[in-house]
């Protein structure tokens, strides 16, 4: 066995007990337990080991590249921890059996559960950071699940979503404080963190790294001002609370502390951040603990108050309160769960946690009652119980620190002042539930429970007793490994023991207890000016920021995105303009070292004719068919520049994609108005020709300034290798079918894939049918002329000889899949033009969807098939054959290949003109002036 | 002849943002076709201008640079496609809105003021 099982066990937990609906609680229960018997008992065999100093570890590649690994390690604070998790753990699980009502899901419950206890031994035993922090974003998710286990009840709903985002934002800030912490270290394995004390702290990000992590730990462990959220996840089954608010979830908080402890502690900020948050914590939790009428609500203040005196003491900077801090986390789990547990015993009997009406409770259960008793003298800090000593070390330690300066004597008055609440409270607990007159209306007559749930508070409330008076024989292995784990591989002296003499430690509890029952018999004074202040209702307040960020987000969306597109595409071309614009400022000079080609009066010609075109198109946008015509020449002309400039191919392509686009643009100009209206104000045409224009200038520099530079090409590969290698003298076609083929391959699915999307678009539209054009005139009687109609017919074989012709030598001279594949879509289209779509479909049942699947399906086994030959995808295979009567003939599978581009692009070109020309041809005329 | 092209470069890329700035479909559509025109040519141009050396073995003694130009091919395609779905997509737009404004209504005040 490994590592890994320890989480894998628990995880195969959750999935086992998810699964036994059907069997009767017993064996649920037992079955749940099994897997994390075994895990602990597979973590006390590695104990020994642990304790003489070792560090097991484990370690999976996962993301090697980005040094993300599977990592686990199990030192003395991470086995403490699960000794912990899967102890309490088992407890709950045994305990739960007995808590849930039989109309409740007890699988579903114990499946959480085993989650949750997955990802709290994932943090503990993480060895990488980023899996910690995975691990810890899915304890915020499963205490989700738990929390709001009775999801019909709204409180537990609302305390869950409470929970869950303060401990999902802290997650985030932790994950953010990781990434710089594995930034600033150059590895994200902890060992690494932890071993680089040095170069954290002398980094400039040092303070937000440790602000980062300390807000993920303080949202977990509920500290001050983040602790609002403990109460209210109250509304979780008892069991639950026992489980994630003694031993675990709030606990990972503190983990987190304890485990960064070697790396980021020791400095003033973290004294003055961690400390003066514990400090907070403890005596808020304390005081307002005091306050609560619901047990449970009395428990959480009490946890809270319990976790912000953990945090202080890893605060004070010293050995010894870091020894007495893990001490406190071992004491706290153990008596506080037992609490929950009776508190749970109590509202399961009785059925209310009101200590308004719960009076008397000893004489209906003496014996639940004891044992709650002494789990609350613990609390309290009793002497002869584990709590009085960490509380001793905890007074001992405020003695012993020097951070206030001349005021440190504050922080032994104030934690004095806090252990007085501590024993206030715990003396409510106890006195107002089981003393202080009779019961009043309870909902159900109180007994004792059922003989085994009491079972594990049994054995807690024994560990109390033990721990409190034999500790050394019972905790000293466990702390002073873990104590060795968080200070880095030195633990000072210290001696655990009930007596350390008359000291002034003893003093400060003696003042602390008597103080506090003190407080609890004059409470009704503190009650009395408590409930003239104003009420605070934290919950309230939350919801409140909470909509209040809504809203205001809202707000800046509504502003940004006001559903213009006009506005959208000026912002973002005036971000265009900024990113392409501000490097030209930077250059020192425009033109490059190329030598100029002079001007000849063909290219002259030809750009002023491209330029008028343009701009006419501008001037004449208002009137649609005249701009549209205007746009092909500016088409015509970029074809021939790509002529002009060695460009055979291009220029081809673009000649065809040319027509096929005019004919689109005038199909779809019958269903759309002629005119557009005079609409823009002459503020906004002034800002729009700014902008243009000043685009048009960056766009003209970058292009001059990049063209000026001589070239350094990768081509002379392609040129070298299109014959030997690709079998082919047109090396741009050489390109497109071989070298990157598989470019090309995309490409035509894309075009099929827009042709399919224009197919869909057109289906059920509503028609608009012209039955004229725009100055009213009808459309002419003679709908296909019959000149057209019958020169088209004879051009057809024609062009399709001439397609054929250029698809065959696109390998070796201009031409190709895409041109041929074009030429033949415009043959055909004028077919539809001259003769109607009706016509077509008697003569010939074409489903073009059918043809670009084919095309793509061709060009992709054509790239397959260079698999069965032991190459990689897409390599091409040429050869020369002498056939009789021919000659000499080169077959290459790019040709294969080609052919699929072609089809492609017939397939989609047709598809996407017929389909829109079908709908003129179907339509009923109907007399709709524009 | 480098200045005269990125010129022409320069003005399509203002005409085409120009149009594409208007408030009806069509004239976007055809601004997008033609900044398209214009992206091309800059595309184009990054394997230099040169004159009667086309990219075939065997014809010339200097070849044009034939990466720009398979590149250029497939935008030119890729270009259709997008311009045709555009139109459509326009044409839809005002089957189902009733009217061609890219904003999908046209602007209250404009209807008041011709009223």
């Amino acid at each position: 066995m490994t590592l890994l099982w320890i989480p894998l066990l628990s995880l195969l937990g959750s999935i086992i007990s998810s699964m036994t609906g059907k069997l009767t609680r017993n064996q649920s229960t037992a079955l749940s337990m099994l897997m994390p018997i075994i895990a602990l008992c597979f973590t006390i065999s590695l104990a020994p080991a642990v304790f003489s100093g070792d560090v097991i570890r484990e370690t999976i590649s996962w993301i090697p590249l980005l040094g993300v690994d599977i990592a686990f390690r199990l030192d003395g604070l991470a086995l403490l921890f699960v000794f912990m998790i899967l102890g309490i753990g088992i407890l709950v699980i045994f305990y739960t059996r007995y808590y849930l009502s039989s109309k409740d899901s007890m699988p579903k419950l114990y499946s959480y559960l085993m989650l949750f206890m997955t990802a709290m031994l994932g943090i503990v035993m993480s060895n990488n950071v980023i899996q910690l922090w995975f691990f810890w974003e899915l304890t915020s998710i499963s205490s989700f699940l738990l929390i709001s286990y009775w999801w019909h009840k709204s409180e537990a709903r609302k305390g869950a979503l409470m929970a869950l985002t303060i401990t999902g934002g802290g997650g985030l800030a932790l994950l953010a404080g990781l990434l710089l912490l594995g930034n600033i270290v150059g590895s994200y394995n902890l060992d690494v963190i932890l071993a680089s004390r040095e170069i954290i702290q002398a980094h400039d990000w040092y303070e937000v790294a440790l602000i980062l992590v300390l807000l993920g730990a303080f949202t977990k462990s509920a500290q001050f001002p983040f602790h609002f959220w403990l109460p209210h996840a109250m509304a979780a089954p008892t069991p639950v609370s026992a489980y994630l608010h003694s031993a675990t979830m709030v606990k990972a908080g503190i983990f987190l502390l304890a485990r960064f402890y070697p790396a980021l502690a020791g400095t003033d900020i973290w004294f003055i951040l961690v400390s003066i948050t514990g400090l907070t914590t403890l005596l808020v939790g304390a005081y307002v603990a005091l306050f609560k009428h619901d047990l449970k609500g009395l428990l959480a203040y009490s946890t809270i108050s319990h976790l912000g005196l953990i945090t202080l003491l890893f605060g004070l900077n010293t050995e010894l309160a870091t020894v007495a801090a893990i001490f406190h986390i071992i004491n706290h789990a153990t008596f506080k769960a037992s609490l929950f547990m009776a508190t749970g015993i109590i509202d399961h009997e009785t059925g209310t946690r009101d200590m308004r009406k719960l009076n008397g409770m000893w004489r209906f259960m003496p014996y639940t009652a004891t044992l709650a008793m002494v789990a609350a003298a613990a609390m309290a800090g009793v002497p002869l119980l584990n709590g009085f000593l960490s509380k001793e070390m905890f007074f001992a330690e405020t003695l012993h620190q020097q951070l206030l300066g001349s005021m440190s004597w504050l922080i032994p008055v104030l934690a004095t002042v806090a252990g007085a609440l501590a024993v206030a409270y715990s003396a409510r607990f106890i006195h107002d539930v089981f003393f202080n007159g009779d019961p009043i209306g309870l909902p159900r007559q109180p007994s004792e429970p059922p003989r085994y749930m009491r079972v594990p508070i049994e054995i807690l409330v024994a560990l109390c007793l033990l721990v409190g008076i034999f500790p050394n024989f019972v905790v000293d292995d466990i702390l002073t490994a873990a104590s060795f784990a968080v200070l880095g591989g030195y633990v000072p002296e210290f001696k655990v023991a009930l007596w350390h003499g008359f000291n002034l430690p003893l003093l400060m509890s003696g003042i602390a207890v008597t103080g506090g029952l003190l407080i609890y018999t004059q409470r009704r004074y503190l009650y009395q000016f408590q409930a003239s202040l104003p009420p605070l209702n934290a919950k309230k307040a939350f919801d409140n920021s909470i909509y209040v960020m809504i809203k205001w987000c809202q707000r800046k969306i509504s502003t940004i995105e006001n559903g213009s597109l006009q506005r959208y595409l000026m912002l973002m071309f005036l971000v265009v303009l900024l990113a392409a614009g501000w490097p030209l400022f930077e250059m020192s000079q425009l033109a490059g070292k190329k030598q100029l080609t002079p001007i000849d009066v063909h290219n002259a010609v030809g750009a002023a004719l491209l330029i008028i075109g343009a701009v006419c198109t501008v001037i004449w946008s208002r009137k649609r068919v005249v701009s549209l015509l205007m746009l092909s020449v500016v088409g015509l002309m970029v074809s021939v520049a790509f002529t002009r400039f060695s460009a055979p191919d291009l220029a081809l392509t673009q000649l065809t994609v040319e027509v096929v686009t005019i004919i689109l643009l005038m199909l779809a100009l019958f269903f759309l108005p002629q005119h557009s209206p005079r609409e823009s104000s002459s503020m906004r045409v002034l800002r729009d020709l700014g902008i243009s224009s000043a685009l048009g200038v960056v766009v003209a520099s970058a292009c001059y300034a990049l063209i000026t530079r001589p070239l350094e090409s990768i081509s002379d590969f392609f040129l070298d290798n299109a014959k030997t290698g690709g079998g082919g003298t047109n090396v741009v076609n050489v390109i497109l079918v071989d070298f990157r083929g598989f470019d090309t391959l995309g490409e035509i699915c894309v075009l099929g894939i827009a042709a399919l999307g224009i197919a869909k678009l057109l289906v059920n539209l509503p028609l608009f049918m012209p039955g004229s054009d725009s100055e009213g005139r009808p459309w002419a009687k003679e709908r296909y002329p019959i000149l057209l109609a019958s020169i088209s017919q004879s051009l057809l074989p024609l062009a399709l000889l001439v397609s054929f012709y250029i698809f065959l030598r696109g390998h070796n001279l201009p031409g190709g899949g895409f041109i041929a594949g074009l030429v033949t879509a415009i043959a055909f289209i004028l077919q539809y033009i001259a003769h109607g779509s009706n016509w077509i479909a008697e003569r010939l049942t074409i489903n073009y969807r059918k043809i670009i699947a084919s095309g793509i399906a061709i060009a992709l086994f054509t790239g397959v098939g260079s698999w069965f030959f032991g190459r990689s995808f897409m390599t091409t295979w040429f050869d020369y054959f002498d056939i009789p009567f021919i000659g000499e003939i080169e077959l290459a599978s790019a040709l294969v290949f080609d052919l699929g581009v072609y089809i492609t692009v017939v397939g989609a070109t047709l598809m996407i003109l017929a389909s829109l020309g079908k709908l003129t041809a179907n339509a009923p005329k109907e007399e709709v002036n524009i | 002849m480098e200045l005269l092209y990125a010129a022409c470069v320069g003005v399509l890329v203002s005409c085409g943002v120009f149009l594409i700035l208007r408030s009806r479909t069509f004239p976007v559509v055809l601004g997008l076709t033609m900044l398209s025109y214009a992206v091309n040519l800059f595309l184009f141009s990054s394997g230099r201008l040169s004159l009667n050396s086309a990219a075939v073995l065997g014809y010339s003694k200097d070849y044009a640079d034939p990466l720009p130009q398979a590149f250029v091919l497939t935008a030119i395609v890729i270009g259709f496609a997008m311009t045709a779905f555009v139109v459509i997509l326009a044409i839809r737009g005002r089957a189902d809105l009733g009217n061609d404004h890219v904003n999908g209504q046209v602007p209250d005040n404009k209807v008041k003021g011709k009223v």
